[in-house]
């Protein structure tokens, strides 16, 4: 590939890293942009052109929304060049505003491969840089998409090694393969996961999804099946009706959820690369590829939804910076056996023994009274609410469910738990997906220390372990005071300290055991 | 934390409540016979309002409290429910200050420091304009000096 035709050309032999000269994106683009947003404006399109009797206007807006999609496809392919400079990555962007942006490459994090059914017909990958600063959202990193598959490839290898080793072994090979050694696999897909599938309740979420599109396009077209279908059952409240409906629901959340899995995590493979990254490949038709700089790796976090749980498996998370809290980004494990996960994070970790393995110290019964009351409460005030102002038949259904908010909040208050060893800060939270987070003590940069007034009356306190990485802040959740104090001031040496001390002179409501 | 902070905290009280009873007030006044449920609402806004306005700045000044060391930004707030902030000067990205216009008003400012963590920064409210600038330059001073990207 050259500056001047970067069309379909092999790449030359002479070819040299980094890629001084400006390049723009594959010209293949231009096909595959209209078909991927193409295919999200295929149904107002069709619903366009074929609701009325065939009138002109409906043509020409179809004709022109399509011609708008290609020419906007034209012009983002046109303003869109980059360059991989000793520095920096550097992309210009944008037709009405110009938008030039430069990311250093020592501040390279993640490299994120997304390659999309329309990327796959033509064997092109999205890459995304990402660089770890979170205050701003949206402007972190930036992504080229596309390049052929190869050209990505050799832009992962290239990006993160450079990360990595300012230095790269040899600079002058002319090849696009400037790594020959072996990436080590530390876990695969295992069909025998698919169990898990139905637990994770994704068909149920899927159906949603599905159903919240689906209805919005009834909406254009003038019919309003959930406002009917509630009229009706409003109408006809019918116990077996409701019944099936929800068995209905299940099963075919149920067999949604295996291909689903599938679709997702089709091909999973976690690696350890040899420029120091771990690598997550998965998914069957749209196909992503994350690496994670492990020096970045600040921990992980085990999570287990309750179905999940209650079949004895768990998926796994990493807590790194880089990469945003949300999303599927982050994901390390599909849900799978939960000895497969600390086998998994014992290796990703490398460390002797998991710390999320760890035997947690237990929360105060307090916590428990708080559990309790936080899950129940709410159910009680929606009952009495709708006593008072709903249909008789309403009332029953929040009473019901309080003999379950309250199995909730025990078990709520069953994983809360910490825990401290020479490295890692072990906390765990939550029922209905109860995490397990270890996070390296090194990568705390500071604590907020909630106390509520309810909180303070039953001696209890919120940690929250400030970091760059993941979701930003690990709560350990009513601890008991002096327990508190003692595991955050353990936890990072000599930050908390002084304060503590001033604190218990001037305020005779703290702590002095520390 | 300047006393002043008080008369601040007072102010904003004041005006929350205010935004929320003045229109009910015209409301009530206006409509010819207004339902019991709106009078009720009146006077229950004026008085937590009332109770509020009086009880929380004071409160709230008792228990608020700041510190720098060489080492650390330590601030404790709120007054119900309260938190202490710590964040290590070694992790400090940035320092800001800034004014609303009752603090300008009354010659304060709230230095805000935040930290590599999408968490929440480390807010000091209520200082003397001059206390505060003093204070971002000190701050300033020992971040810089403080090697490593902060992460």
């Amino acid at each position: 590939m050259t500056a001047e035709v970067p069309a379909g050309l092999p790449a030359a032999p002479e070819f040299t890293e980094p890629l001084a000269e400006w390049h723009r994106l594959h010209v293949r683009m231009l096909i595959v942009r209209p078909l991927n947003e193409g295919i999200a404006m295929l149904v107002p399109i069709l619903v366009l052109l074929f609701t009325g009797n065939g009138e002109k206007w409906r043509l020409f807006a179809s004709g022109a929304t399509v011609a708008a999609i290609l020419a906007f496809s034209y012009f983002i392919w046109r303003t869109t060049k980059y360059r991989i400079t000793d520095e920096q990555v550097e992309l210009h962007t944008g037709l009405l505003t110009r938008k030039q942006l430069a990311v250093p490459r020592d501040r390279i994090r993640t490299v994120d491969l997304t390659s999309k059914p329309g990327h796959r017909v033509f064997g092109l990958s999205a890459v995304r840089i990402g660089t770890g600063q979170q205050d701003t959202p949206g402007t972190d990193g930036l992504t080229l998409d596309a390049v052929t598959s190869e050209e990505a490839e050799r832009l992962r290898v290239l990006l993160l090694q450079k990360a990595v080793a300012p230095k790269p072994a040899s600079p002058d090979e002319p090849h696009a393969e400037p790594v020959v050694a072996e990436s080590e696999v530390i876990s695969q897909l295992d069909l025998k996961w698919l169990k898990f599938a139905p637990l994770s309740l994704s068909g149920l979420v899927a159906i949603g999804a599905v159903f919240g599109v689906l209805s919005n396009y009834a909406d254009d077209l003038g019919l309003h099946p959930v406002q009917d279908l509630w009229e009706w059952l409003f109408e006809h409240p019918s116990v077996t009706l409701l019944g099936a409906f929800v068995l209905a629901l299940v099963v075919l959340g149920l067999v949604l959820s295996v291909p689903l899995y599938i679709l997702q995590f089709w091909n999973y493979r976690l690696t350890r690369e040899p420029d120091g990254t771990l690598r997550v490949q998965r998914g069957l038709l749209t196909t992503r590829s994350v690496s994670v700089e492990e020096q970045r790796l600040r921990g992980v976090d085990i999570q287990e939804p309750l179905l999940v749980r209650a079949g004895k498996g768990a998926k796994l998370a990493a807590v790194t910076t880089g990469l945003g809290s949300k999303g599927e980004s982050n994901l390390l494990l599909p849900p799978a056996p939960l000895s497969v996960a600390h086998q998994v994070s014992l290796d990703v970790l490398k460390v002797a023994d998991d710390p999320t393995l760890r035997k947690l110290r237990k929360h105060p019964l307090a916590a428990l009274r708080r559990s309790l009351f936080r899950h129940v409460v709410p159910w009680v005030v929606i009952a009495v609410g709708l006593a008072v102002w709903a249909p008789s038949w309403a009332w029953p259904i929040p009473v019901a469910i309080i003999p379950f908010a309250a199995l909730v909040g025990w078990d709520n208050y069953r994983s809360l738990g910490n825990a401290l060893d020479d490295r890692y800060l072990v906390t765990r939270n939550n029922s209905l997906v109860r995490s397990t987070v270890a996070l390296q003590r090194t990568g705390i940069i500071g604590w907020r220390i909630q106390r509520s007034f309810f909180q303070r009356r039953s001696g209890l306190m919120t940690i929250g372990a400030t970091t760059a990485a993941g979701a930003g802040v690990y709560h350990v959740t009513d601890v008991g005071e002096s327990d508190g104090l003692t595991l955050a001031d353990e936890a990072v040496p000599d930050l908390l300290r002084p304060f503590l001390v001033d604190e218990s002179a001037v305020d005779g409501q703290a702590v002095r055991n520390v | 934390m300047s006393p002043k902070s008080v008369l601040l905290w007072t102010m904003q009280a004041a005006v929350f409540w205010l935004v929320l009873f003045v229109p009910q007030l015209v409301v009530f006044l206006l409509v010819n016979t207004p339902p019991t449920w709106e009078l009720a609402l009146l006077v229950a806004t004026g008085v937590v309002g009332v109770v509020h306005t009086a009880v929380e700045p004071s409160w709230r000044y008792r228990v608020h409290r700041w510190e720098t060391t060489a080492d650390a930004v330590y601030t404790l707030s709120g007054w119900l429910n309260q938190e202490w902030r710590v964040a290590p000067v070694s992790r400090i990205q940035t320092i800001d200050t800034k004014r609303g216009p009752f603090q300008q008003m009354l010659g304060l400012a709230t230095v805000t420091v935040t930290t590599a963590s999408a968490a929440g920064p480390v807010e000091i409210e209520g200082l003397d304009h001059e206390v505060a600038q003093q204070l971002v330059v000190e701050l300033t001073n020992t971040t810089q000096a403080t090697p490593g990207d902060a992460t």
